[in-house]
């Protein structure tokens, strides 16, 4: 075990480098950030002492050198437009984009896999047709129509709902979440669901895939023949099979679900991560797309490793294999 | 038989409704099993075994259906038994081994909590006494130091080692019937011989009827007490296992037997019968075994019926064999 982690860190670290290459390269080559910090009426000799001082004359290894001298250091640069450090502006809006995230992640299982699991059970039934078409629909419609759509119903039209910003937050071990009020939760919903429909689809095709396959194992028919209830059969038996492919597509999408988020939080005003990304953009705020980019690459780059070894706890096959390597 | 017999299959039918058509998979099965007596099944891969197995379980699932026939388990019919009567039964009265052991057993639960959860189903105690019976059975199928393997997953454990595991589960609650399915197919030979060994003592013991099911003729002559030969979904002939295997009287188990009728073909696999069974899709009108046996006239255009021979026997042939003085 220890071996495997340890191999998976020195891949880990590889693949940091590389992004870091990439990401800094592309925002390199993209724009010039000097018209965005030099004022309109600066003269030449002002201009030249800020392009020193940000060390924008050196050739590009030198720069990406720095950059990542400065980085190991936990210094990604000061945001151009705040004039505060970017990992601290991406901190700070983090557990808005985690509530989100892990709300939408907690909509898609709790609802996806007993709907997955039916739909498996009884393929033929009108109502797996149902949620089958459904599941269909949330794969293709695109998250920013939805978004918009729900906008449009729930808030303007019935008016049962918030549609910008988190709402009131609270405290929690020094975290703010919004969950734990009434108004944050209200501001919750909809974003949640929104960036919950995609994932939600997958979770019960991806059950519905297991439940099919696993129905039809000799070890169900066996379960039967010992006179389980089909309670047991279904909620052990079944379930311990089916959660492994979807643990472990969930556990690497969940990166993909911040990532997304970017889209959802725009639409609803989020003030997450996301939302500070696409600001970014639009002031060509280099370090902190540069910041933003290479803390989801790492984000994604742990949560791989997180399910690798939670993959391991939960097939006990996997396990043994890892003992033996 | 005086006595009410555990288990009576009167006239048995389960068909598969597919695309293709109906699979008459079994097609009018009879048999009994008294209490502690051992009936060995015994037929080709596709004669309908397992299918017969998993009918008196209700354990045939769609497009399969029981379509006719009665399962009298102690003279309770159970085809039409509702759900939940069914599992009340199945586990605690009537137990199977399935013939693949690598497949039985959940590959994401210890074995514990599959023995465990075996009792828990139908007898209110504590785990503790749940694990303890658990740890008995283990060892009562020679499972060493059970105490450790209780906590090991399936994979951990070889194929003749999970079927005993499986063996060990069906004994679990004390089942008055037991129907398995090749178990020992999987198993080397001494294994198989310490299994039989066990088996029949405690059918003995204990009054466990038990339905065995295989290929091979050499295990039935020395396990069972009754033997059922199938054909094509249906039983052509039944009886003592040493009048079927002295003095078979069907072609089929004739053939089955080979050349040398006699107990001296122990440990010899069953001989092969030239041509192939009849699609059970499509079976024919009369005799199922008419393209294979050398004995056929027309009259076997005509189904035989399955008629009561001297002794206990009982045959399904227009022109059966007389059994030569030895
Ligand atoms: N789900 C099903 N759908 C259609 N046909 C089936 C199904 N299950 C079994 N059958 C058919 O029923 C017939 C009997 O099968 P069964 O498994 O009982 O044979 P068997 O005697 O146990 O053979 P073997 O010795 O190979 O185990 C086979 O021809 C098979 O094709
Ligand atoms: S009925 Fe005729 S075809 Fe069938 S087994 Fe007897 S002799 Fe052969
Ligand atoms: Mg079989």
């Amino acid at each position: 075990m220890t071996v495997f982690v340890i191999r998976r860190l020195l891949q880990a670290a590889l693949v940091m480098i590389i992004m870091s290459l990439l990401v800094f390269g592309g925002v390199f080559l993209v724009g010039d950030p000097v018209e965005m910090l030099v004022a309109d009426d600066a003269d030449q000799a002002e201009r030249q002492a800020i392009i020193k001082s940000m060390g924008l004359d050196l050739p590009f290894y030198m720069q990406y050198l720095r950059f990542i001298g400065n980085a190991l250091q936990g210094d990604m640069g000061n945001s151009f437009v705040f004039q505060e450090p970017a990992m601290e502006l991406i901190l700070e809006r983090m557990p808005a984009t985690f509530e989100l995230a892990i709300a939408a992640l907690l909509i898609a299982v709790v609802i996806g896999i007993p709907l997955g699991i039916y739909a498996g059970l009884k393929a033929d039934s009108w109502m797996s047709k149902t949620i089958m078409t459904a599941s269909i629909l949330g794969f293709s419609v695109p998250t920013f129509w939805v978004g918009i759509m729900m906008i449009l119903f729930f808030a303007v039209i019935l008016g049962w709902l918030p549609s910008t910003g988190r709402g009131d937050t609270v405290e929690l071990f020094g975290i703010p979440v919004s969950f734990l009020t009434l108004d944050g939760l209200q501001h919750l919903i909809l974003p949640a669901v929104n960036l919950a429909l995609f994932k939600l689809s997958m979770v019960i095709r991806l059950a519905r895939a297991g439940t099919r396959e696993v129905v039809h194992q000799d070890y169900i028919k066996f379960a039967r023949a010992k006179g389980l209830s089909t309670g047991r059969i279904i909620g052990v038996h079944l379930f311990k099979n089916i959660m492994i492919p979807v643990v472990t597509v969930l556990g690497l999408e969940f990166g993909g679900l911040i990532a997304f988020s970017v889209v959802t939080e725009t639409v609803f005003a989020w003030p997450g991560m996301g939302k500070l990304l696409i600001d970014s953009i639009g002031f060509l705020d280099r370090p902190v797309i540069v910041a933003y980019l290479l803390f989801v690459v790492g984000l994604f780059v742990f949560i791989n490793l997180v399910v690798d070894v939670l993959y391991s706890v939960l097939d006990p096959r996997v396990r043994l294999q890892e003992v033996k390597s | 038989m005086s006595d009410q017999a555990t288990l009576e299959v009167r006239n048995l039918q389960t068909h598969f409704f597919t695309k293709a058509g109906v699979v008459k998979a079994v097609n009018d099965v009879s048999f009994s099993v008294g209490k502690g007596k051992i009936l060995g099944l015994v037929g080709e891969s596709g004669s309908g075994k397992t299918v017969t197995g998993f009918s008196i379980l209700g354990l045939v699932d769609e497009p399969g259906r029981v379509v006719g026939g009665e399962i009298l388990y102690r003279g309770e019919n159970l085809v039409g038994a509702s759900q939940e009567r069914m599992r009340q039964l199945r586990g605690n009265n009537v137990a199977m081994i399935f013939q693949d052991p690598m497949m039985t057993l959940n590959p994401v639960l210890r074995i514990d909590t599959q023995m465990i959860e075996a009792i828990k189903a139908h007898h209110k105690v504590t785990d503790d006494e749940a694990r303890q019976r658990a740890r008995d059975a283990l060892g009562q199928v020679g499972i060493p130091s059970p105490d450790e393997r209780l906590k090991s997953y399936p994979h951990q454990f070889s194929g003749g080692m999970r079927q005993r595991v499986a063996i060990a589960i069906a004994l679990l609650n004390k089942p008055d019937l037991i129907v398995a399915d090749e178990p020992t197919t999987a198993l080397d030979v001494t294994i198989q011989g310490q299994i039989l060994y066990e088996v029949q003592k405690l059918c003995a013991e204990t009054g466990t009827a038990m339905i065995w099911i295989t290929h091979d003729l050499s295990v039935v002559a020395g396990l069972a007490d009754e033997v059922a030969v199938m054909y094509a979904g249906r039983v052509v002939e039944a009886g003592k296992v040493d009048d079927v295997l002295d003095a078979p009287m069907h072609p089929y188990t004739a053939g089955l037997i080979g050349s040398v009728p006699s107990r001296n073909a122990r440990g010899k696999r069953l001989h092969q019968i030239p041509g192939m069974t009849p699609s059970l899709l499509n079976l024919p009108e009369g005799c199922a075994f008419a393209a294979r046996c050398n004995y056929a006239t027309a009259a076997c255009e005509q189904p035989p019926a399955l008629e009561n021979a001297a002794g206990a026997r009982q045959i399904r042939c227009h022109h059966p064999l007389v059994a030569e003085a030895v």
